[in-house]
């Protein structure tokens, strides 16, 4: 069975160490932050302007004035901070942020990601992915391995328009865990009830297994 | 220095035209100048360029300029939330520029701080780098992007005073800082005008040297656009 999304988030949170600073995307991102256990300090990032984001509001404490960049309603925590949009990608671009997670619709084997526009459809808008996949110190993706015809998303080259060149360095698919190296994508767990053969076989780049590659315990 | 108060939006908003460029302060919904935008829309000029992060939903913020048409074109990062701007993009009724939201926040930074350009590594081998200039610096590549001014400027502070210094609340002062600086004229609306010398000065977010024009907003609707709650147990 692949993984669900909340085993995808489970998995990335043990990506998190003590002390760091992420930002987490929306969608499977989000909720990596149900994950993290208390006995780790990390401070959550939002990137319209919040630094130390806490849980959604009780019911009636709602501030117009205090959301997130998913445009949710959310709490601050002791040792929050405001700061302006500038600012805010000052950290991101200026490689303060220690981890960022986001999705992909596309990933390619040297680590270039595509997750904002398909020609053709109604485009939205990169937000601060581009800024974000070019500045963090790391950068994760959550995706699903393929597309609902069992396509690989993970791709010998992106087909759609990038969102950054070269800047990724690990992917949880529901697959996996893959890390991306000069010599292509490798391998590192592979879901339960799957075998490394099977995710190989999913993958379109060029992947390698791992000597020492694992069921994943999720 | 009360020649910078004004009565209203509508006087504080005299002097805009049709096919002028207009900054737009605000993220989402949250800490958007709810009464220039309505004033804008009630003064009617046409053809104009809206830099803003977002452009509203389809019956709210920005959108509402959407809905009569009066915006030619918008230079966003994000316009998902409306499906007026989808339909009038679609169509090419709209035109549409994409800028990351950093490179966003830049550009009005150095515009306001008379900046004409920066180097960054957003958007490097992107589209949004296509025909801009690229150089290297130690060994890695950055796309030159410009700087932004706009003919008016209008952003939102929770509290300010009458020399147009400024404070704003919470998440709600994501691009207003930048974008009051970069405004030939800057009009900021707030909740609370106070007299001078009210506000403590180590607590002023934007001195009120790059505010030309203040008034206190009326009839805040402050709307949410998630309303995402838990339960109390």
């Amino acid at each position: 069975m692949p993984l669900t999304r909340e085993q995808i988030a489970k998995r990335i949170s043990e990506e998190v160490q003590d002390g760091y600073t992420v930002n987490l995307g929306i969608g499977i991102p989000t909720l990596v932050a149900n994950y993290i256990p208390s006995t780790k300090t990390v401070m959550l990032q939002s990137e319209n302007g919040l630094l130390g984001m806490g849980p959604f509001p009780f019911e009636g404490s709602e501030d117009a004035d205090l959301i997130n960049a998913g445009k949710q309603t959310i709490t601050t925590l002791p040792g929050s901070s405001f700061f302006s949009s500038a600012d805010s990608f000052a950290m991101i671009r200026g490689g303060h942020i220690d981890l960022t997670v986001l999705g992909a619709m596309e990933v390619d084997e040297v680590g270039s990601i595509a997750n904002w526009m398909v020609p053709g459809k109604m485009i939205k808008g990169m937000g601060g992915a581009m800024d974000l996949v070019a500045g963090a110190k790391n950068v994760i993706v959550a995706m699903q391995h393929t597309d609902k015809d069992g396509n690989s998303k993970l791709r010998k080259a992106c087909t759609l328009p990038l969102t950054g060149v070269r800047c990724i360095k690990k992917i949880v698919s529901d697959f996996g865990v893959i890390e991306i190296t000069p010599n292509g994508f490798l391998l590192l767990e592979y879901a339960p009830d799957m075998t490394a053969e099977q995710v190989l076989k999913a993958t379109e780049g060029k992947m390698t297994i791992h000597p020492e590659c694992k069921r994943m315990s999720v | 220095m009360s020649h910078k108060v004004f009565s209203d939006a509508k006087t504080a908003l005299s002097g805009v035209q049709d096919n002028m460029t207009y900054l737009v302060g605000g993220f989402g919904l949250c800490g958007i100048p709810e009464n220039c935008i309505l004033a804008l829309r009630d003064s009617g000029v046409k053809n104009i360029t809206c830099v803003s992060n977002n452009a509203g939903v389809d019956d709210f913020g920005l959108g509402l300029l959407l809905q009569t048409r009066q915006i030619k074109k918008m230079m966003s990062s994000y316009v998902g939330e409306n499906a007026t701007f989808e339909k009038q993009f679609m169509s090419g009724e709209l035109e549409l520029e994409f800028c990351p939201q950093g490179t966003l926040a830049e550009r009005l930074r150095a515009g306001g701080a008379g900046i004409p350009g920066f180097y960054t590594p957003t958007g490097v081998g992107t589209k949004i780098a296509e025909g801009k200039e690229i150089r290297q610096f130690d060994g890695r590549d950055y796309v030159l992007e410009k700087g932004i001014i706009g003919d008016f400027a209008f952003v939102k502070a929770w509290k300010g005073d009458k020399f147009g210094n400024l404070v704003y609340r919470k998440t709600a002062r994501n691009f207003n800082p930048m974008i009051a600086t970069a405004g030939k004229i800057t009009v900021a609306e707030v909740e609370e005008l106070v007299e001078i010398g009210e506000l403590d000065p180590d607590q002023i977010h934007t001195p009120g040297v790059f505010v030309q024009r203040i008034f206190q907003g009326s009839n805040y609707e402050k709307r949410i656009e998630q309303r995402t709650v838990q339960k109390r147990v």
